[in-house]
């Protein structure tokens, strides 16, 4: 589905609460080896043909609060094990919290007694494109500062004193929440790879709300952060990291207290603002939004299962069937549009050293020149598509999940000319700006699309002159890459994603980055959305 | 099977609070045995079987509370347990909206619980998948589907007397048949507490009779059209509203609920005088929890009532602080219809567009409560009282309250399941005049 980024009461807690010091204690690796073995063996000897097994200890610390309250400190560990095996052509998947020798055992058992039942309702067996065994290996995230060593008291200081900047400077009410999670992961196989790894991510958001008690009318104004795959130096924000233009934007690091005081302001302009006149416009659209249209017409199209209809009865399927690829010709895009995959990207949130099929991770070209040339593909699938190996997109949000695949970090490039926002802006005639990401729905073989944003800014004759309101813009994805005419240099390169994207049934969310320059994008039809109710 | 007697589970946590220290301990134990099966392409992709238990302990010392939760249900783990809470409670900020735990309660006797979904074996779940695929493939079209279903308990006590405990059982199925040119697709979903009301052969051939009448469909433009909800369709509109209940935010000026210079339409009329909606936790068709999870009753409300709005949830504080009574957000919701089936609302539509699925559903306004979504898996054109021809799927852009007030006319209630949420109500199909449909998309 979608990226349920900005919806309060979808937030996914799993896990037992613990106190937060446990976050800090490690689990050894040889005793995480030796129990995969047991897996392993058991399934072995029970007519498994292929075995992997996860064990995952994933922690989460959610801080939320409001205006000058604390509403919920949430510290939790998820720790187990998921077995997935392969028998008679197969998959079973099992999974366990009691981690004895007996029991780990029996899982694998009934893995393989699950893949025996399924068998019965295949219609070919599973075939998994080669992958050699790596031995033991290990993947840390380059964090600088782990956010489960930073004291709750200074992370709750910190979101106090957001919202008070941001009431100071004109809002209403005021939430924040900081969002924190760290992934430690094993993964083995029978193809004789056993990798240990340490992944964290952080997300702090706001959302800043003003009434106008006369009027009725309402506006909020959410944070221009990025979840990041990062530890708490996201939040160091230094002069070098802040774009200055309209607003004040943010690359790689972000000052939350700064955007919280602007978010009030702007959040009041916001309710005077002028509402759109519904038309063709050139947009110019910010990373901070355009990531969000990135991840819905490029990065869920281009998952191979959907193209093949794994995901028909819940996400959908895909316009990007197999013809157009194997066409070579499919104009996906204008020319300057070159989209690239990418599971390695520093600081992204999908980055990892392998999947959770053991797959070690790298970067593949998507659309080149415009062109559709790959999708991305697990090891059930690759040989669909002739490849003879995976491109490592396996992931499972839990190990009591059964991985499957998801997208991985997909991002437009950069333009290749120097070119700044402001010589993007400069060249449009009727346009509008767009900052933030908001509303957001497309149809589920992923062609017509609505988008809405945070802040607008008109654009007349080559210059910004007002804020708009009730500005959404519906468009066709292949229709919308083509529109593309310019896109800044990697000096504007900047990341935005998705914490909670869910897909699957039973649903399970992943995390994944998208990063662009402001790009512009030529006449799309951009809607009023003011209605009024009574 | 990890479902606890009413007994034991009130001995567990009798033995859980005797060991608090603290000024309030509230005791939450809950159990699921859940099964899976998912496929696709008309072979089964996945299937699982997941026990858990939770035992989940607050402690309080005045307004600071913690929480903490575990697995194992040992003595020595229980009384790891509620030192971890103590221990939370004392770290925790003081939070002003704490209220104290509730004392003893009456419930009424829930009917959520059936024998024979609790009894659901992995080869019931794989034989009623095949049969599904069956239907499928005898009529040439791919099928992709989802079962899913669980037994449940609930059970709750605290320090100041209060004890609940409720057993509910739950079965839902969806399943998407699409033809294999890839021209038509259809959807149909059920959820039931009773598996032996679900027969899946026969969902099956309605979601194929759809993907089979949808195929190659018509391009008309969009704007403002006469629309036929089926109740799948609705459930995903309509519930917006119920989530949208809550009254400390209609009271602070944020929500469709608000009015200028502070005041709500609670009392006031909202939408057309037929529509009725309730909650009844005793209804024999959508039972739910006779309790919600801090121990409230649920009892039968009305929520809108000729079109007026009579109730808005509270939680307890903002009940306390507003002086009201503080009633619980619904699990479920029914709303009253008339006699009319869906053929018969059809057969009395001059012009108009049959609506079977909408689909990825998004605020765009909540001033207004203004949703953009898009329909999916069949949508056709009706002229003189018949279904002449399929039409390619359309944007809308419409808010459920105005929706509402465009009323023509509504059918007989049936249970159906949110696609966007996954909860049970009670929806009739609807008949609505002048729904805005914004653009076309070429999905199928």
């Amino acid at each position: 589905m979608g990226a349920a980024a900005t919806l309060l009461p979808g937030i996914p807690v799993m896990g037992h609460p613990i106190h937060p010091e446990r976050a800090l204690e490690v689990i050894d690796q040889a005793w995480k080896k030796q129990m995969s073995d047991v897996a392993l063996n058991a399934a072995r000897s029970n007519g498994a043909t292929y075995t992997d097994v996860r064990i995952g200890r994933y922690l989460q610390q959610f801080v939320v609060t409001r205006e000058d309250k604390v509403q919920n400190i949430v510290n939790t560990e998820s720790f187990g094990m998921g077995i997935r095996v392969i028998a008679n052509g197969g998959w079973g998947f099992a999974a366990t919290d009691k981690l004895d020798k007996d029991n780990v055992a029996k899982t694998a058992e009934l893995a393989v007694a699950i893949a025996k039942e399924n068998s019965r309702l295949l219609t070919e067996p599973v075939r998994l494109a080669p992958q050699k065994g790596y031995g033991e290996v290990t993947w840390k995230a380059p964090i600088e500062k782990n956010a489960f060593a930073v004291p709750i008291k200074e992370k709750v200081d910190l979101l106090l004193n957001v919202n008070s900047a941001a009431m100071k400077s004109g809002a209403d009410y005021v939430n924040s929440i900081l969002f924190m999670v760290n992934e430690q992961k094993y993964f083995a196989s029978t193809d004789g790879t056993y990798v240990d790894q340490d992944i964290h991510r952080i997300w702090p958001i706001f959302f800043v709300t003003k009434v106008d008690k006369e009027s009725g009318k309402f506006e909020t104004r959410n944070a221009l952060s990025a979840p990041m795959g990062m530890g708490y130096e996201y939040l160091d924000a230094r002069p070098q990291d802040k774009i200055q233009g309209v607003t004040t934007l943010y690359r790689g690091r972000y000052d939350m207290l700064e955007d919280a005081k602007v978010a009030g302001q702007q959040v009041g302009e916001k309710i005077k603002a002028k509402s759109v006149e519904p038309g063709k416009y050139d947009l110019i659209l910010d990373p901070s939004h355009l990531w969000l249209t990135i991840h819905e017409s490029v990065g869920h199209p281009t998952e191979l299962d959907r193209v093949l209809g794994y995901e028909a009865n819940y996400a959908g399927t895909s316009f990007l069937t197999l013809d157009k690829w194997e066409s070579k010709k499919f104009n996906f895009g204008s020319k300057m549009v070159n989209i690239v995959a990418d599971k390695t990207q520093v600081g992204s949130l999908g980055a990892v050293g392998y999947d959770d099929e053991g797959v070690k991770c790298g970067q593949w070209d998507v659309i080149k020149d415009g062109i559709l040339v790959n999708y991305q593909v697990i090891r059930d699938q690759a040989h669909i598509l002739g490849l003879n190996a995976s491109q490592g997109c396996c992931y499972a949000d839990n190990w009591s999940s059964v991985q499957f695949q998801r997208m991985s970090n997909i991002s437009l490039q950069p333009g290749k000319d120097k070119k700044s926002v402001d010589d993007l802006i400069k060249g449009v005639e009727k346009g509008i700006y767009i900052i933030g990401d908001g509303s957001f729905s497309i149809d589920q073989q992923r062609y017509n699309f609505q988008f809405g944003g945070q802040l607008f800014y008109e654009i007349k004759n080559g210059k910004i002159t007002n804020m708009l309101n009730d500005v959404a813009y519906q468009s066709n994805s292949q229709e919308f890459w083509n529109s593309c005419v310019a896109i800044a240099d990697a000096g504007d390169y900047r990341l935005g994603g998705s914490f909670f994207d869910g897909k699957g049934q039973p649903g399970q969310v992943s995390a994944v980055s998208h990063g662009c320059s402001t790009s512009r994008f030529n006449g799309v039809n951009v809607i009023n959305t003011s209605r009024k109710i009574g | 099977m990890t479902i606890l007697t009413q007994d034991e589970a009130r001995s567990l946590m009798k033995k859980v609070l005797a060991y608090s220290k603290a000024d309030e301990c509230e005791v939450n134990l809950n159990g699921t045995d859940r099964g899976n099966i998912r496929y696709a392409r008309n072979a089964v992709s996945t299937s699982g079987r997941i026990s858990q238990s939770t035992l989940v302990v607050q402690s309080a010392y005045g307004k600071k509370s913690g929480v903490a939760t575990i697995n194992e249900f040992d003595d020595a783990s229980l009384e790891k347990v509620v030192r971890r809470a103590e221990e939370l409670a004392q770290l925790a900020p003081e939070n002003p909206e704490y209220m104290p735990v509730l004392g003893p309660q009456k419930y009424a006797e829930p009917v959520t619980f059936i024998q024979s979904t609790a009894d659901i074996s992995p080869r019931w779940r794989s034989d009623a998948v095949a049969q599904s695929i069956q239907v499928a493939k005898d009529n040439k079209v791919v099928a992709a589907g989802f079962l899913e279903d669980n037994t449940r308990y609930a059970a709750m006590m605290n320090s100041k007397g209060l004890f609940a405990y409720n057993t509910s059982t739950n079965i839902d199925f969806s399943i998407t048949v699409r033809t294999e040119d890839g021209k038509g697709s259809g959807y149909a979903t059920r959820g039931y507490n009773d598996v032996t009301k679900l027969d899946t052969k026969a969902v099956t051939k309605i979601a194929t009779d759809k993907a089979v009448l949808s195929a190659s469909a018509k391009a008309i433009e969009p704007g403002k059209y006469t629309v036929i909800l089926e109740p799948t369709a609705a459930a995903v509109l309509i519930e917006r509203i119920f989530f949208g209940l809550d009254a400390r935010q209609a009271d602070e000026g944020r929500s469709f609920l608000s009015l200028p210079g502070g005041k709500t339409r609670l009392g006031e009329k909202l939408v057309d005088e037929r529509i009725n909606v309730y909650s009844d936790p005793l209804n024999r068709e959508l039972p739910t929890s006779t309790w919600n999870g801090d121990g409230r009753p649920q009892e039968k409300i009305n929520w809108i009532e000729k079109g007026v709005v009579k109730n808005l949830t509270y939680s307890r504080y903002w009940a306390d602080k507003k002086a009201v009574k503080a009633i619980p957000g619904p699990d479920g919701a029914i709303m009253e219809g008339g006699t009319k089936t869906l053929e018969e609302l059809i057969q009395g539509t001059k012009k108009g567009i049959l609506v079977t699925r909408l689909y990825y559903i998004r605020d765009v306004d909540p001033q207004s409560l203004l949703l953009t979504g898009l329909t999916r898996d069949g949508t056709f054109y009706i002229e003189n009282g018949k279904i002449q021809y399929p039409v390619k799927n359309f944007r809308f852009n419409e808010s459920p309250v105005i929706m509402l007030n465009n009323l023509e006319e509504l059918g007989k209630p049936e249970r159906t399941v949110s696609d966007e949420s996954n909860a049970n109500y009670l929806l009739p199909p609807m008949k609505i005049r002048d729904f805005t449909f914004t653009s076309l998309s070429d999905a199928v």
